[in-house]
């Protein structure tokens, strides 16, 4: 079965219809990356998968694991293994990183029936995952993203992602804001990760990233719908030519 | 989450019922209602105090008589005009006598101990701390007497300290409230019930916490406590008070005076824990809380500080006090007040710098929830005599939903050039997005604001001794609580 299966999606905010139809499915396993030019709803998606409410799906359906994804809170979607790295991770002031993740991965836990991890384990676990993105042990003192310069904060998504062992990986534009070397061992990280019951779902404006996280599908999402998608080598052609060639070459085979 | 469910849910929150509301039942004197000379004798005459007493409280009597123009009405707050012929003046547990054990105390009292979950058989085996629990506004149980004796230090009731004490009473009292202070601080002294004593001699660092927990329990009547702590020179006391009170239908007015005074490098850390009744959803049957708080810092290099979380009362008045007198002495306000309900919350400090190159810090944070109103108030006074003198104060609003307030009133008065003042404020609302970053990570709506608010009060929460930290998480938790559908 699919872990996600996405049917003729259609959102709007307000009364701007940004998703027109949208159909994507990803199976266990797989690498998935959406390009696409400002504005055009991958960041709108990403936020209708997590369940953000301020978005309207006035058509279509989202199963995920073949359950109704949309029928879901946005924290049960969290706590069945949908996990969002944010294109803007939101500042907690005074809430400690540790005292956060405890809750999450707790809260997690206790879905799955499982008992909460204790104090040792925790922070044992924490250690290890850190490491795993080269997170500055100092930042899991701090508060949640208070202070947090981009990179760090972009790191910190990983991070939080690794803790949380989710099936689905939303990351939306998770390169930006890198430096090289940072953008290496987030890619790193998430290469980890991959796993035959595991997907991700990678949206990014740069081929770069793709070089490090290899995709086994890239789609061009324009104006709210998937106009292409092809292998690994659609990011080169789009970086060479550019969103306007796609647009009008949609429908012809990709060739490099 | 919709924005509109996310209100209703705050409001839900903000509604939650009281969870201590129960009444112990147990027989109680009680004075006939109203005020007069004669309640003042026969309070007097219940306490057998000694004639100096009666003396003092008269004189704060008639002063009282001559403040009826001046009932208070500058605070941020509204509230009926209090019938006080309408208030019963004392209640005491008709059992009255002098405990040796715990074994000996009423075993219902102790019920409601182990059921606000501060059971003194707990304290005693567990902390260390001493407890000199006020119940009805008369001492029935003190712990640990004996090893603070042996430092010298003085820890009962204030009635046992008139009764033994009464040089110390003498001079301290009244010395930082006076009886002609203010409308509520005239009342206490005139029909004060009881309250805790505690002197600290020179150079002894008291080695225990030391803790009063307040309870009013007779219906309809008045609670008027009254509190002194001497630190003697060099000498350091941390001292805790909570309170939490039972269901009550009529409003109760509680007046309370606290007095602290720090000698010549002494220090005194003086934490509150405030959970008063507040009231139904529409505010009724609340405690009005009208308290007087102040302490001097009489020599060199003392300190004082003031820590408080204030989650209860209908009403809240209150703005504990720092004089700082000693050159290089120290005046500390840390404070978070949550209100919720109806609940309305003027609350905030004064910083009166009159010694050379005093220090004060104000911390404040406030947290409205449903359609309360939280208002901080503080003044700063730099006197001509305070050369170098500095102050930081910073206060923080957070607001829980759309129908609560947050107010800020910073009173400056400087009256000398090197002062150094800074004062910085910041009003925020729970955001959407910060719920919904939380909810991405599986924490539930109600966790998450938890979560934040407990993120929100850190450093106060912080500067409280470890035990009283803990309950005060509870506390906060517990009135963040609400049924999440
Ligand atoms: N809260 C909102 N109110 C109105 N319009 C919105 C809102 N949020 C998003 N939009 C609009 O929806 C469209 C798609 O936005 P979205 O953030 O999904 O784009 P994106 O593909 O992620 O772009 P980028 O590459 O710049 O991140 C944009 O035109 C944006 O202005
Ligand atoms: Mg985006």
């Amino acid at each position: 079965m699919a872990i996600l299966e996405i049917k003729n999606l259609h959102a709007k905010i307000e009364d701007n219809e940004i998703l027109k139809g949208l159909t994507l499915t990803v199976n266990p396993g797989e690498m998935h990356a959406i390009m696409g030019p400002n504005g055009s709803g991958k960041s709108t998606l990403a936020a209708v998968l997590a369940g953000r409410e301020e978005f309207e799906v006035t058509e279509g359906e989202v199963l995920y694991n073949g359950r109704d994804l949309l029928d879901m809170a946005p924290d049960e979607r969290a706590r069945e293994g949908v996990f969002l790295a944010f294109q803007y991770p939101v500042e907690l002031p005074g809430v400690s990183m540790m005292n956060f993740l405890k809750e999450a991965v707790n809260a997690t836990r206790e879905h799955r029936g499982e008992a909460p991890l204790g104090a040792m384990d925790f922070i044992k676990m924490a250690r290890e995952r850190a490491a795993l993105v080269n997170l500055d042990p100092s930042l899991k003192q701090r508060s949640v993203n208070e202070g947090f310069s981009g990179g760090e904060k972009k790191r910190n998504e990983i991070f939080q992602m690794a803790m949380l062992e989710p099936r689905l990986g939303i990351l939306d534009e998770t390169d930006s804001g890198l430096d090289i070397d940072a953008l290496r061992v987030v890619a790193d990280g998430v290469n980890h990760m991959r796993s035959d019951d595991r997907a991700f779902v990678v949206i990014t404006h740069y081929q770069r990233l793709l070089n490090y996280i290899v995709p086994d599908v890239v789609h061009v999402l324009v104006d709210g719908k998937i106009v292409k998608s092809g292998g690994k080598e659609l990011a080169l052609v789009l970086e060479e030519k550019g969103y306007d060639w796609i647009k009008e070459h949609a429908d012809e085979p990709v060739t490099v | 989450m919709s924005y509109v469910d996310e209100t209703a849910f705050l409001q839900e929150v903000a509604d939650s019922d009281y969870k201590y509301g129960f009444v112990t039942n147990f027989e109680a004197e009680t004075a006939p209602k109203g005020l007069s000379e004669d309640t003042v004798r026969f309070i007097s005459a219940k306490k057998e105090e000694p004639e100096w007493m009666l003396e003092w409280r008269l004189k704060a009597y008639r002063h009282w008589l001559t403040l009826q123009d001046k009932y208070p009405r500058w605070a941020h707050i509204e509230y009926p005009d209090i019938d006080f012929q309408d208030i019963s003046y004392y209640s005491a547990p008709s059992k009255k006598p002098k405990y040796d054990s715990l074994d000996e105390v009423d075993p219902e009292l102790l019920d409601t101990f182990e059921r606000l979950g501060i059971s003194l058989v707990e304290q005693k085996m567990l902390a260390g701390v001493a407890v000199d629990a006020v119940v009805d506004s008369v001492s029935v149980a003190t712990t640990f007497k004996e090893e603070l004796a042996k430092e010298g230090i003085i820890f009962c009731s204030f009635g046992e300290a008139v009764q033994n004490h009464p040089e110390l009473v003498q001079k301290y009292m009244g010395s930082v409230v006076p009886y002609t202070d203010n409308f509520y601080a005239s009342l206490n002294s005139a029909v004060f019930s009881d309250g805790s004593f505690c002197y600290i001699p020179k150079g002894v660092r008291c080695p225990m916490e030391l803790s009063t927990y307040f309870r009013i329990n007779a219906a309809g009547t008045g609670q008027f406590e009254r509190t002194l702590i001497i630190a003697d020179e060099g000498s350091y006391v941390s001292y805790l008070e909570g309170c939490t009170a039972p269901r009550r239908d009529e409003n109760q007015l509680h007046a309370a005076v606290v007095e602290i005074i720090a000698h010549k490098a002494a220090e005194v850390k003086y934490s509150t824990i405030q959970n008063w009744y507040p009231g139904d959803r529409e505010g009724k049957g609340g405690v009005f809380n009208f308290v007087t708080k102040r302490g001097i810092c009489d020599g060199d290099h003392a300190k004082i500080s003031w820590t408080q979380l204030e989650t209860g009362s209908s009403i809240t008045w209150k703005y504990p006090s720092v004089i700082l007198k000693g050159d290089y002495s120290v005046g500390e306000f840390y404070s978070v007040a949550f209100t919720k309900g109806r609940q309305q919350a003027d609350t905030g400090t004064k910083m009166i710098h009159l010694g050379k190159n005093t220090t004060s810090t104000i911390i404040s944070k406030g947290i409205s929830a449903g359609h309360s109103n939280n208002s901080y108030r503080g003044l700063v006074k730099i006197n001509k005599s305070a050369a170098n003198a500095r102050n930081f104060s910073q206060c923080d609003s957070l607001l829980l939903g759309d129908k609560c307030g947050a107010h800020t009133f910073p009173y400056l008065e400087i009256k000398h050039p090197t002062a150094h003042v800074e004062h910085e404020a910041t009003t925020s609302k729970v955001g959407e997005d910060q719920i919904f970053y939380c909810n991405q990570r599986g924490i539930g709506e109600e966790q998450a604001i938890k979560l934040i608010v407990n993120g929100f009060c850190k450093e106060i929460l912080a500067v409280l001794p470890m035990e009283f930290a803990v309950e005060a998480r509870k506390l906060l938790d517990i009135e963040l609580e609400g049924s999440v559908g």
